[in-house]
């Protein structure tokens, strides 16, 4: 039984489908990208597996139990936290309390507010700003560390790297790692296809709501990833 | 001397208007809900203190003890129960619910006290007051009143602030879709936010009953007041509420004072004033987003 297993969902905004019978699955410890060009249904996929969009057809399966039905806070209190595309910082909270606010599941583990710091000292500078006073990289650093402050086992980033300086990108995946290496399994949207293969155990590369390519980034070349990508 | 006499009246009934307009824009700010009953649970307030004096033979300021906490559960389960299924499907839907509960509530009330006026009797304390020199005494009841205001709206911003609770409410009214992601249940803080409105509507009805009589259809008049002082302080800021209602007290007064049929004339004015000067208020909390 894996960690997280999606299976043959189909997924509605309303009345347009965004999803066509996805499948995947992920192992706990794992490190799986989902790539894909813009309107594949990459963010859906996040959503819909952080209990945020509830799935018309098929299930979902966490830690063995059935979770397609449950919305997105029971999700955060199972231990999946999704850092969200386009970061969605609460502009009314500080810095501090946009972290704190992470942490409202109360999960514990070994992600407290000071070794956010300790992994952020930019953000202990700056705790008292308003959330959305930041440069786009720290807003970036306070989404991914609120995300940790629920001590998720299953942590989804959705475009962490969207319109960041390349310098700022690679601090940021440096700490991706790390979480990961804590062993903390990560699922990765990246658009970003060369970013996401590399920081990736497995992909998934979605087209058009469903999945075109799945498999190691070792085990594909580059021809297959494009056809993938791109449909052709 | 007769002037100053006005001005603190005013202030001090400034005070009963930001109770009447906390609980609105409370419920305004978090879920975005516009209450047209709100007058009428003011009213449904007064007349459970009412009630419960009638009964137990309390004094309406003890009654307090009873009426806040049952108010508290009436707007919890409203929510709950009713308004949650309105949520995400626009501003029209609470609003024609709520017009729908201000009718119930003003015939429910008069078929259970008729449609006479009542007043709460709260002894010698109504006539009570302060001598500051021959010319100027100051009531107690409005003296009470206006603490009360301070007290609750004190009490909100600490709690606002302080709590994790109140940051939640925050990061729901920001954002709702990302504060459920953060294990936050919004139809809980939902169902909350309108039982802590519904405490200070409890609050205000009490104290509007001991200071004038009241009727069951006196609710629209209320909710009026309450959205003027909404709109003079600005929406989402509980000080410029307090402001506001002052504002509106000061401008009634005054009105009075110059013409007695002026009284709600030189209200309004000021309100219309206000929102052609400044639509957002004159203390709008401004936050980039």
């Amino acid at each position: 039984m894996s960690f997280l297993s999606v299976d043959n969902i189909n997924v509605f905004y309303n009345e347009f489908q965004a999803l066509f019978g996805v499948s995947m699955s992920v192992e706990k410890g794992e490190t799986v990208a989902i790539i894909g060009s813009n309107g594949a249904g990459k963010s859906t996929l996040m959503r819909t597996i952080a209990g945020g969009l509830i799935p018309t057809q098929g299930s979902i399966r966490y830690e063995g139990t059935d979770t397609a039905e449950k919305t997105a806070f029971e999700m955060n209190r199972l231990g999946i936290a999704l850092v969200p595309e386009g970061r969605k910082i609460f502009p009314s909270l500080s810095v501090e309390e946009n972290l704190k606010i992470g942490g409202y599941s109360g999960r514990t583990g070994q992600w407290t507010l000071e070794k956010i710091y300790e992994q952020f000292p930019i953000l202990k500078e700056r705790r008292s700003n308003g959330g959305t006073q930041l440069s786009g990289g720290q807003q970036q650093m306070v989404a991914i560390g609120r995300a940790l402050m629920s001590n998720p086992d299953l942590i989804l980033m959705d475009e962490v790297s969207l319109g960041l300086a390349p310098i700022i990108v690679n601090e940021i995946y440096t700490v991706v790692r790390q979480i990961a290496q804590t062993g903390t399994t990560v699922i990765l949207v990246e658009q970003d296809v060369n970013r996401g293969l590399r920081e990736a155990d497995r992909f998934y590369c979605l087209l058009e709501g469903k999945v075109s390519l799945a498999g190691k980034p070792t085990e594909v070349d580059q021809d297959q990833v494009s056809k993938a990508y791109f449909g052709l | 001397m007769q002037w100053i006499n006005t001005l603190v009246q005013g202030i001090l009934l400034g005070g009963l208007y930001a109770l009447y307009g906390t609980g609105l824009s409370l419920i305004f700010g978090v879920m975005r809900i516009v209450n047209l009953a709100h007058g009428d649970f003011i009213m449904l307030g007064a007349f459970m203190s009412l009630l419960v004096t009638m009964i137990l033979g309390l004094p309406p300021l003890i009654s307090l003890l009873i009426v806040v906490p049952v108010m508290f559960l009436v707007g919890f389960f409203l929510q709950r129960g009713i308004l949650n299924t309105t949520i995400g499907k626009g501003l029209m839907p609470p609003l024609v619910i709520t017009f729908g509960l201000s009718v119930i509530v003003q015939n429910v009330l008069q078929l259970g006290f008729s449609a006479d006026s009542q007043g709460l009797d709260a002894g010698s304390l109504e006539t009570a007051s302060v001598t500051i020199n021959e010319q100027l005494s100051i009531g107690i009841m409005p003296l009470i009143t206006f603490l009360t205001a301070v007290g609750v709206l004190v009490a909100l911003q600490i709690f606002f602030n302080r709590t994790k609770m109140g940051q939640a409410f925050r990061a729901t009214s920001d954002d709702p879709a990302t504060a459920e992601l953060m294990g936050i249940n919004s139809r809980q803080i939902y169902a909350i936010a309108m039982g802590i409105a519904f405490a200070i509507v409890a609050i205000a009805g009490v104290l509007l009953g001991i200071r004038t009589n009241f009727a069951p259809t006196d609710g629209p008049a209320r909710l009026i007041f309450a959205f003027e002082a909404v709109i003079i302080g600005g929406l989402g800021s509980l000080w410029g509420t307090l402001a506001g209602g002052v504002i509106l007290g000061l401008s009634q007064s005054i009105g009075a004072a110059i013409n007695p049929a002026w009284f709600q004339l030189a209200g309004h004015v000021v309100t219309l004033v206000v929102l052609a000067v400044r639509p957002t208020g004159l203390f709008a909390r401004t936050r980039d987003s």
